[in-house]
Formats: C-alpha cells, sequence, structure tokens
C-alpha cells in the first residue's frame, strides 16, 4: 500500500518540477511521510498510548464483544440464534427496558435542571469560598454515592417507618396513605436523584465557567435585561452543554444497578437488575445468553445517546473556547 | 419553616445592599434566589444523612470497627484500592502527558474513550469480563482492581489531564529540555513535583470509587467492604447504616483536604483552582 503511494508520487513530482516550488527538501519529507521509514516514525509517534490502547481493548472492547456475541448464541457454545433478542424485546424484558428508560429520562431532566440551578448558585460564590469548595467536594462524595448505603440512607428516611414519614404524618399527611411507596418506580427516581443532581453540578460547572463575564457586560451595556440576556446569550451557548449533561446523567441512570437492586431486593422490573439476575445464577434453562442479549439492548441505547451527546458537545465547543 | 423565615426576610431587606459590599458587578447574583435553591438542596442532601445518623446512634458509628469481619473486609478493599491506584497512575500519567505533548489531535478521542465507563453498565461489563477472563484471574479478587482501573479511569484522567492543562505543560518541558535535562529527569523532576495536585485528586478519586463499588464486588462473589456492609447485619441494619455514614465522611474530609491544598498550592503558582471534574473545558481547548 505505501510502496504503491510512494511510486505514483514520485513520477508526478518529476513530470511536473514547477509545481512544488520549495524543491527536493518538501519531495523528501513526502515520500519520508509515505514510504517505509514513515511508517516507522508514525508507529514510534502512536506508541506512547499503546499501553492504555491495549489496557482499554482488554478491559472494555473484548468483554463488550463477548457480551454482543454471546447475545446472538445459543446457551452452551451453541451456533447462531435469533431466540435470545426474542426473549430480551418481549414481555417481562420489553416492560425492564420501558421502565429502566422511563426512569433514566425523569432522573436525567429533574436532576439535570436542578443540578444545574445549583451549579449557577455555586458558580455566582467567590472562588474559594467555603460554600464553593463544600458544594463541590461533597458533589464530588455524592456522585459516587450509591448502592447500599445510599438505600439505607433513604429507607431511615422516607421508608413505611423512617423520619420524614413520620414528619408527615404527624403533619396529617402519611405519604403511604396517599399512593405514595420508596420502593416503587417514584421512590427509586427520587433516590437516584442523591447521585445523579452531584453529578450534574460535577460536569456543568466547567461549562459554567465558560461563560464569559465580558458577554455579559457587552449584553448590560447594549441595555439587555437579566431575562434577555438568558434568553438570548447564556441560554443558547450553554443548551448544548446542558442537553449533553442531561443524556450522560441518562446514561448514568440507565446503568444504576447497585441502589435499585439494594432498594427493592431486585423486585423492580428494570433491565440492570433482570441482567444482574442472570449473572447470580437465576436462569430458566436455554435462556443463559438472554441476559447477554439484555446487555447488548442496553449499550445500544446508550449508544445513541453518546451520539447525541458527542454531536451536542462538538456544537458547544465552538463557542465555549 | 423556622429556617426558611429568616432568609426570606434577609432577601427582603437587601437585594441592593447585598450586591455592593461584595464588590460584585451588579447583575451577577441572584441572591434571594441563590439561597432558596442551596437551602433546597442542603434539605434534600442533608436530612437523609441525619435521618440516617438518628437511626443508627451515634455510638454505633464507632462500634463499626470492632464488628466481626471489618478488618478482613476493610483490608481487602484497601489492598484492591492500592492496587488499582498504582496502575491507575502508571497508565493514565504517561498516556496524558505523552498525547498532550505529542498527539494533541488525539486528545479528543482520548476524552470520548475515557468517558465510556461512567455510561456502560458496570453489571452488562460484568458479563463481558466473566465471559472471557482466563481462569487464573477469576479465582483472584485482584481482576476485580483490573476492571476498577477502566471504572476509574474518567475521573483520573479528566484530574490529571485538568493538571496538565493547568501547568502548561510544552513550556515547561521545552524549558527543561533546553537546560539540558533528559526526558526521565524532565518527567520526574519537573512534570511530577507540578502534577501533585492533580495525581493526590486523581489518586483519592479513585480510592473512593474502589471503597465504595458494590457491583461489580458483589456479582464477582468477594466479600468488599461495601459487599460486607451489606451481607454483615441484616437483620438491625444499624451497623450497616453506621458504616456506610462512616465511609461518606471519611471520603469527604478526605476530598475537602485536598480542594483546600491543591487550591492553596495552585495560587501559589499561579494555576486555577482545583477542580474534580471537567468535561466541556477539555473538548472546547481540543478543537
Amino acid at each position: 500500500m505505501d510502496q504503491t503511494v510512494a511510486a505514483s508520487g514520485a513520477p508526478g513530482s518529476l513530470a511536473d518540477p514547477g509545481a512544488s516550488g520549495s524543491g527536493p527538501a518538501t519531495q523528501s519529507r513526502r515520500a519520508a511521510r509515505l514510504t517505509g521509514p514513515g511508517v516507522l516514525r508514525w508507529l514510534r509517534r502512536v506508541a506512547g498510548i499503546v499501553p492504555f490502547g491495549v489496557y482499554v481493548t482488554l478491559g472494555l472492547v473484548i468483554p463488550m464483544i463477548a457480551v454482543a456475541i454471546g447475545a446472538f448464541q445459543k446457551p452452551n457454545g451453541g451456533g447462531f440464534t435469533m431466540d435470545n433478542i426474542k426473549t430480551a424485546t418481549s414481555g417481562v424484558y420489553l416492560h425492564g427496558f420501558e421502565q429502566s428508560i422511563i426512569l433514566s429520562v425523569v432522573t436525567a431532566i429533574l436532576p439535570g435542571i436542578f443540578g444545574l440551578l445549583i451549579a449557577y448558585a455555586i458558580f455566582t460564590a467567590r472562588r474559594g469560598a467555603i460554600l464553593r469548595r463544600v458544594a463541590i467536594t461533597a458533589s464530588g462524595v455524592f456522585a459516587n454515592f450509591g448502592g447500599v448505603p445510599l438505600a439505607f440512607l433513604f429507607i431511615a428516611t422516607l421508608g413505611s417507618s423512617g423520619l420524614v414519614t413520620q414528619w408527615l404524618s404527624d403533619l396529617g399527611f402519611n405519604p403511604y396513605d396517599h399512593g405514595f411507596n420508596l420502593y416503587d418506580l417514584g421512590g427509586v427516581a427520587i433516590v437516584y436523584m442523591y447521585f445523579q443532581i452531584p453529578l450534574m453540578v460535577l460536569v456543568i460547572l466547567p461549562a459554567l465557567e465558560g461563560l464569559r463575564p465580558a458577554w455579559r457586560e457587552a449584553a448590560e451595556n447594549l441595555g439587555a435585561r437579566t431575562w434577555q440576556y438568558w434568553r438570548y446569550v447564556g441560554g443558547p451557548v450553554l443548551l448544548p452543554s446542558f442537553l449533553g449533561c442531561v443524556l450522560l446523567l441518562f446514561g448514568s441512570a440507565l446503568a444504576a444497578y447497585a441502589t435499585a437492586e439494594a432498594l427493592t431486593s431486585g423486585a423492580i422490573p428494570l433491565t440492570s437488575i433482570q441482567i444482574g439476575s442472570f449473572l447470580n445464577g437465576d436462569v430458566i434453562p436455554g435462556q443463559e445468553n438472554v441476559g447477554k442479549a439484555l446487555g447488548l439492548g442496553l449499550v445500544i441505547i446508550i449508544a445513541v445517546a453518546m451520539v447525541f451527546y458527542v454531536m451536542l458537545q462538538r456544537r458547544a465547543a465552538k463557542w465555549l473556547r | 419553616m423556622a429556617a426558611i423565615a429568616p432568609g426570606g426576610s434577609g432577601g427582603m431587606e437587601s437585594p441592593q445592599a447585598r450586591g455592593v459590599p461584595g464588590g460584585r458587578p451588579p447583575g451577577l447574583t441572584l441572591p434571594i434566589w441563590r439561597w432558596v435553591i442551596l437551602l433546597v438542596a442542603g434539605v434534600y442532601f442533608l436530612i437523609p444523612l441525619w435521618a440516617a445518623l438518628r437511626f443508627a446512634g451515634i455510638k454505633a458509628l464507632g462500634s463499626v470497627v470492632t464488628q466481626a469481619g471489618f478488618g478482613d473486609a476493610l483490608w481487602l478493599s484497601v489492598r484492591l484500592a492500592i492496587v488499582t491506584t498504582v496502575i491507575t497512575i502508571l497508565l493514565m500519567l504517561p498516556t496524558a502527558v505523552y498525547v498532550h505533548l505529542r498527539l494533541p489531535k488525539v486528545r479528543r478521542l482520548l476524552e470520548g474513550i475515557t468517558i465510556l465507563p461512567i455510561v456502560i453498565p458496570p453489571v452488562v461489563l460484568s458479563v463481558g469480563v466473566l465471559e472471557v477472563a482466563p481462569a487464573y484471574l477469576k479465582s483472584t479478587p485482584y481482576l476485580l482492581a483490573l476492571i476498577y482501573v477502566i471504572l476509574a479511569m474518567p475521573f483520573a484522567y479528566r484530574a490529571i489531564d485538568a493538571g496538565l492543562r493547568a501547568l502548561d505543560l510544552k513550556t515547561v518541558v521545552e524549558a527543561s529540555n533546553s537546560l539540558g535535562a533528559g526526558w526521565i529527569t524532565t518527567l520526574l523532576r519537573v512534570v511530577l513535583p507540578n502534577l501533585k495536585t492533580a495525581l493526590l485528586s486523581a489518586t483519592v478519586l479513585t480510592v473512593a470509587l474502589v471503597l465504595g463499588e458494590f457491583t461489580m464486588a458483589s456479582l464477582f462473589l468477594y466479600q468488599t467492604f461495601p459487599v460486607w456492609i451489606v451481607v454483615f447485619d441484616q437483620t438491625s441494619g444499624q451497623i450497616s447504616v453506621a458504616a456506610s455514614l462512616d465511609a461518606l465522611f471519611v471520603t469527604w474530609l478526605f476530598l475537602m483536604a485536598i480542594t483546600v491544598f491543591g487550591t492553596r498550592q495552585s495560587r501559589r503558582t499561579g494555576g486555577g483552582e482545583a477542580t474534580l471534574f471537567s468535561v466541556a473545558r477539555q473538548e472546547t481547548r481540543g478543537n
């Protein structure tokens, strides 16, 4: 391949000596890029990221490919089949996808908006102020907080004998008499916000810092009111980043497993929980690979979200330089 | 209720008074609005903590340490945290430095790859890993550490990357080279000391992740600290709640210490504020 390119390049420059004005230097540099030594140099340039590439391939890419292949295989190393996909997209599993998507959309949009407001409140505080420091580190902690400890926290708060539940019943409003249940989809959504909001604060803060004070000042000098600034300057600049972050939250909610598992003991029909039960050996014979089909489904949903995310970030990048 | 009233009246009397003494350009702050938001957030985040504290009792916070199995579980988690952190730093630091200096065009790709583990469900990754991992790896808990490196990538890479950007790496390295230092000297004696804060926050984020990770550890059937919290004391739950709170507070203190330390140091070196995470910023500069 490289040989042929070099060969066709050389006669071209011989036949047209006047065109390449700077003469032999350019020519030899171009040849070096295209022939054997060029490839070597390219390899040497890339060598620095090879360990990283190998690690990601082994730890992330190959396992995910194994999941994708397994989704189309009969159990026990059998041949190709579409049965897993069919099972995974019908009945309880289809319901699981629906519930997962509903939960993820809700716990992406609401924490997205609320997280943006908090981030803005932190952002307007002075740099290095104690409020800002506490809020940012707290976000770092809470964004990684999840699973069983989080479930315990909320059982102690909003469980049937939790603290807030008791406060509310003392006021004559027991939420459990009004259709609230910590262990169904609505309850899980409230709990998810506990790590989704801080995650939003962490990822949207850099975008807020990209809003130049100069834009605000310019708008004000031109007579813009606060709402006009947000409507015509701040909002449009922030929107792509905001939507990108919301998509990230969507993926994070879809991927969450430990919290819902701990809270409902696996009783809630969410796709990640269903996959987990396959891993725990909770399997009908002949359906061993349905878990992989479910996993593939989740990854596809997230991949679609990520494509949007990348497109939006690219738009945002134009403004935030 | 009582907490809201003073905030409200404070906002009533001083919308103008507050903007001016702060020396901030007027219009850049919305004091009342800001306090309402932070108050609501504070209520939402602190009440569960308080409820848990009341449920567990102050005494239980200390008694966690004396429970059966605590030592083993914590020791396993600590070993995993150490292995994970060492591999993460050894892998991410040279890669990030190299890409910054030599392959700036690859930065965008690297950012894209390192964000993936946030959204790829650990459950699905577990399925895949258990499928392809060789038997000798499956029989050791260090398989978890190897996978945690992947999970820690988004946070570790971003922390290191933020540090590298604050440093103006290219100038520093060129200066060092023109003074006659070789590559290894430059890395060890110029780049590393300047990245202390970034490496520290990468370390803490990684350690926090490992000490808190439940999904994979439980699916791989290893009793790490978070798994122990659940398995132990399933009847009363008090110790579990207390252990959860302990873990939360300790991590928070660590992070606080790091940002305080980091900000102080970066102020001295003229860099920015220590940040824990930055997505948009990197992508914009890489453009």
